[in-house]
């Protein structure tokens, strides 16, 4: 698949301070690509070289097959984890001077701010002063913003943070729909059910290390422990746990059912295979439950950092 | 070039369309021309007052000596002792009571004379008694030593210089007064404009980084560009401020004047010596002394170094507002800025008036952070232009390296929030 933005060995040090060491990162078109990492791993600091608020010590960026440059500001819409607006200024003059900012016409602004206005329902706020409205309110003139010139990288630094659950729920869609006109999206965000529902590639950043990145898929599977939850039901249950207990690795599982059946985490090792298990289970009792463990982002996050 | 374009634009409209920007630049002018009026009514209000003195005179020699004047009046107290006099006076509530004492020595009477008042007394009601016994007296104790008092009156002169230049234009005395008033006026408008102004790009840079619209902003241009955008954008304003106020100035002193006559130029004028120099020369000389001043050279040289100081010192002013966080912080990094100022000031006023070409005050008008106000107060005693040249050249270097240095600090510190930063600390952000 083709890379729409390629990070190459970037350093960067402020004084003594580490910020970022040796970051390799490839964004494949058309993804949305998750950056993780504990606060103050390096997240921020490595979104401002991509914007070129920064320049990296070393190491070379890419955006669409090209060594990054000025211009390349104009394909690029940020959104940044700190953000506002002018409080005193109207909203579409504000609007409308970002925009020019990011090399849109005066015109070209005004026509694709009116339909984004419509589109998040927002119409008649044209004239009032930021200082009006609500940290919400403002937020949805500050993606509009980020959004307007249709840039072909998009990034999100905590995008939710300030909205309430509808709104959440609205970014979120528009963010999907802009990934599916074919938009690439770099998502930076502690949130990990937003990554797990959103991202189909992930980087893991933490104190300026890259701890590992690729497809979350994959990265899921190589996590993965080959345990299993499994129900149960049978008329001796500690018998049968301590029969388990003699040929697996068990412990607690925690899953809701209406019945009352043995709950338990079975793990196997890599060679045997589920379906032996499966059959061996059967001559003990019935099973009405049998379900993978597969790894949550959160768990991965949690397991990776937590080694180091 | 475009965005630049776009934030001077933003920059210049958030400025003039603030409201206390257009209060301040509509009042400011009225509210001179108003105190200019009201102190001019309040003296002339002042000098209306007639005071009455009353007046012992038991040596009966200095009666006449005393003639009545607009505001003093003078009543004669015969036959009585001084503390009937003292009751009187006081009864009739007089200004004040002058007491001549019976005396047969003229030498001695100078010294004995007493003015008994009520609290404070007019200080030129004092000085015009002192005046008129000082001259009888003298004239008495001559006429005793039987001098012919005609013979004096005859041999008095009355020397009047009359003051030309090699060109043989007549100027008059007070060519210095209004050289010296042309330049200091410059230079002191300037320093004002400098700090209003600076602290304008400050606050906007402060504004920017509290509102956190900053990264939205530096994520689609680049800082050193916000940076001068700011820097420029405000200097319009400014510049906008300022010839509206000449205008709005302008027309309302013509139609103040038309209106009242001239009574300002009658009364407003506090200095008796410049009066008195202005009636000897005649008012034509100063005009023409003003008219010949190097007025081209003023305005345009007003206008470069106005230029290259504000942008000298806002760019220090956009480097402290990014350093901090919020105003309060500022106040440890504006002296040495203040500094500068002042110093260019009391040089101008001390130095440049005494001596326009002396070394001190070449010298400061030769250094970047004082130049543009030292030199505006030299330029109307006449500065050759390559002195100009060299002092605007050296002027405009610094402003290429300090907005170097500036941006650099402006950059690092429009991302960074939290403590406020110490010198150290500065400096290394010049290296990252």
């Amino acid at each position: 698949m083709e890379n729409l933005l390629v990070a190459e060995n970037v350093y960067k040090n402020f004084g003594k301070f580490t910020a970022l060491n040796d970051i390799s990162i490839s964004v494949p078109k058309g993804s949305i690509f998750g950056l993780l990492g504990p606060n103050g791993a390096g997240k921020t600091t490595f979104i401002r070289i991509i914007n070129q608020i920064m320049m990296p010590d070393s190491g070379k960026l890419y955006l669409d097959g090209e060594p990054l440059q000025a211009h390349h500001i104009q394909n690029i819409g940020y959104l940044p984890e700190e953000r506002g607006l002018y409080k005193s200024m109207k909203v579409g003059e504000q609007a409308l001077y970002l925009a020019q900012l990011k090399g849109l016409s005066k015109t070209q602004a005004k026509e694709r701010l009116k339909y984004w206005f419509e589109r998040l329902d927002i119409g008649n706020w044209w004239d009032k002063k930021i200082e009006e409205l609500s940290k919400g309110m403002a937020q949805k003139v500050q993606f509009i913003v980020t959004v307007l010139h249709e840039p072909k990288l998009l990034i999100f630094d905590e995008p939710f943070s300030g909205f309430d659950p509808v709104n959440a729920n609205l970014i979120k869609d528009e963010i999907l729909q802009l990934r599916d006109d074919g938009a690439t999206i770099i998502f930076s965000t502690h949130r990990m059910e937003s990554v797990e529902e959103l991202c189909d590639h992930i980087a893991l950043i933490h104190n300026a290390n890259k701890l590992l990145d690729g497809k979350l898929n994959d990265i899921k599977l190589t996590y993965k422990s080959n345990t299993y939850e499994v129900g149960l039901i049978c008329s001796n249950q500690k018998q049968l746990k301590n029969d388990l207990r003699d040929r697996f690795v068990l412990s607690d599982a925690n899953f809701k059912t209406i019945g009352d059946e043995l709950k338990v985490n079975i793990k196997i090792e890599a060679n045997q295979s589920p379906n032996d298990l499966i059959s061996y289970l059967t001559t003990k009792g019935q099973m009405n439950h049998f379900v993978e463990v597969i790894p949550s982002v959160n768990d991965i996050f949690i397991q990776t950092v937590a080694k180091k | 070039m475009r965005n630049l374009k776009l934030i001077i634009k933003r920059e210049y409209n958030a400025r003039v369309r603030n409201k206390s920007f257009i209060i301040m630049t509509i009042l400011s002018p009225v509210i001179l021309v108003g105190m200019v009026f009201l102190v001019v009514y309040l003296s002339s209000l002042n000098n209306e007052e007639v005071r009455n003195i009353a007046v012992l005179d038991q040596s009966e020699l200095l009666q006449d000596a005393l003639e009545d004047s607009e505001n003093l009046k003078f009543i004669f107290l015969d036959g009585m002792d001084l503390e009937n006099a003292k009751i009187i006076s006081l009864e009739s509530k007089y200004h004040g009571l002058l007491y001549i004492p019976h005396t047969d020595s003229l030498t001695a009477l100078d010294q004995n004379l007493q003015f008994f008042v009520e609290g404070s007394p007019n200080i030129s009601a004092i000085q015009y008694i002192e005046k008129s016994l000082n001259s009888k007296l003298t004239n008495l104790k001559l006429e005793q030593d039987g001098v012919d008092l005609m013979q004096i009156e005859a041999s008095k002169s009355n020397v009047d210089i009359h003051i030309e230049n090699y060109k043989g234009e007549q100027t008059s005395k007070m060519s210095s007064w209004i050289k010296a008033i042309f330049g200091g006026a410059a230079g002191y408008l300037l320093m004002m404009f400098i700090i209003i102004y600076g602290n304008m790009v400050m606050r906007s840079v402060i504004e920017e980084k509290t509102n956190r619209i900053i990264e939205i902003i530096i994520s689609s241009v680049k800082p050193y560009h916000l940076m001068m955008g700011k820097i420029i954008g405000t200097s319009l304003a400014g510049i906008t401020q300022f010839l509206i106020w000449v205008v709005l100035g302008g027309i309302l002193l013509f139609v103040a004047t038309s209106v009242f006559g001239l009574q300002i130029e009658n009364s407003s004028v506090a200095n008796q010596e410049m009066i008195d120099q202005v009636n000897n020369s005649g008012l034509q000389t100063v005009i023409n002394d003003i008219l010949r001043l190097p007025m081209t050279t003023l305005i345009i040289s007003f206008l470069f170094f106005f230029i290259g100081g504000y942008f000298l010192y806002s760019s220090f002013y956009a480097a402290i507002g990014a350093a901090v966080d919020n105003e309060t912080d500022t106040q440890q990094f504006m002296f040495p800025i203040i500094i500068p100022l002042m110093l260019a000031i009391y040089v101008g006023f001390f130095a440049v008036i005494e001596n326009p070409h002396g070394t001190v005050a070449v010298v400061f008008s030769y250094i970047p952070l004082t130049s543009p106000i030292v030199m505006l107060m030299r330029i109307p005693f006449g500065v050759p232009w390559w002195e100009i040249l060299i002092s605007l050249l050296l002027l405009f270097a610094t402003f290429a390296l300090v907005v170097w240095f500036a941006a650099k600090i402006y950059r690092v510190g429009i991302l960074m929030y939290g403590k406020k930063p110490t010198y150290k600390e500065l400096y290394k952000w010049l290296k990252y």
